[in-house]
């Protein structure tokens, strides 16, 4: 069966991107956590099952996947890095520091998959 | 020696996937960005957020709807030449363009106040955010992913023109599905000036 990769990364950072924009919404005050730290659970399985796709997905151009994937982690960490600075510049603190640094992670992970997949995917 | 030498030459060496010379630039203007963020400075702010917007804009629109139709006409040929010296750059030029506007505009809407569920277009701030995560979200996937997977591709001794022409395909469509959505950021932002 021909995995959905680019479908369920484009729902993984969906989910990523509605729990930032809820938590980002209430700013300057603290937005109740239990709806983002739902949207963060479904982000990652949602990321989770696409890594268990590929794993079983037979004749995957690996080699290619780590290459793409290696260099795109790369620039996304410094894009997260810059994106945490922003946050804690702006004094977001505790908990909601917290779940935003994973959606953050979780964003920083599900960008480095979809252009590995979509070069690998291509390389037989 | 002579003959591996000579062997060495033959054989073309592929172009780097990203034109390293651009990183140059692109490492100022995130330094610059960087620093307009840290010391507060809402000249540097504005110039970032309105300079980007409006490239990023510009740049989406014009790649959706003017370089697609005439991509779609030209000769398979034709369109691996113009891929191969287009596609690089944008891989440098979009995600720079992406944050500076979004960097800037996150910090000059918490200057404002605009951030604040107190301001009385806090709905149209919130609407703003679900337009941009559209656009994130079609250019991570899709937009991205084809620009860098035709590059290797074009890296082939012989590119398969129906991989190129699919990829190109994709992210002209993605361009142009950014691009329109360009148009309700503008409508959003026009109404937060006025």
């Amino acid at each position: 069966m021909k995995p959905r990769v680019t479908e369920l990364g484009m729902l993984s950072i969906g989910l990523v991107a509605a729990g930032v924009i809820y938590l980002a919404a209430y700013l300057p005050k603290h937005a109740p956590l239990a709806p983002a730290v739902v949207l963060l659970a479904l982000a990652a399985a949602a990321l989770a099952g696409n890594f268990l796709s590929l794993t079983r997905q037979p004749g995957f151009a690996w080699w290619r996947f780590r290459q793409v994937a290696g260099w795109m982690v790369l620039v996304y960490l410094v894009v997260a890095g810059m994106l945490e600075f922003t946050f804690v510049y702006d004094h977001t603190r505790g908990s909601v520091l917290a779940v935003m640094t994973l959606l953050l992670g979780v964003f920083t992970l599900n960008v480095p998959l979809l252009s590995g997949w979509t070069v690998a995917r291509f390389e037989n | 020696m002579a003959v591996a030498a000579a062997q060495e030459q033959a054989v073309p060496r592929a172009e780097p996937i990203v034109p390293v010379r651009g990183l140059v630039p692109v490492g100022a203007i995130i330094a610059a960005l960087v620093g307009a963020i840290g010391a507060d400075w809402t000249w540097g702010l504005d110039f970032f957020h309105v300079v980007g917007g409006g490239m990023w804009t510009a740049l989406d629109l014009f790649m959706g709807f003017i370089i697609g139709p005439i991509m779609r006409s030209l000769p398979p040929p034709a369109r691996v030449e113009l891929t191969k010296k287009l596609m690089p750059k944008m891989l440098l030029i979009m995600p720079t363009l992406v944050t500076m506007t979004l960097g800037a505009g996150f910090q000059l809407a918490r200057h404002n106040g605009m951030l604040n569920t107190a301001y009385n277009l806090h709905g149209w701030v919130v609407a703003s955010m679900i337009v941009v995560a559209i656009m994130a979200i079609v250019a991570l996937a899709l937009l991205q992913p084809a620009n860098i997977a035709v590059l290797f591709e074009l890296r082939r001794p012989q590119p398969r023109p129906e991989v190129v022409q699919g990829l190109m395909r994709r992210f002209i469509y993605a361009a142009a599905v950014t691009g329109a959505m360009q148009v309700a950021t503008l409508v959003i932002m026009t109404r937060l000036a006025s």
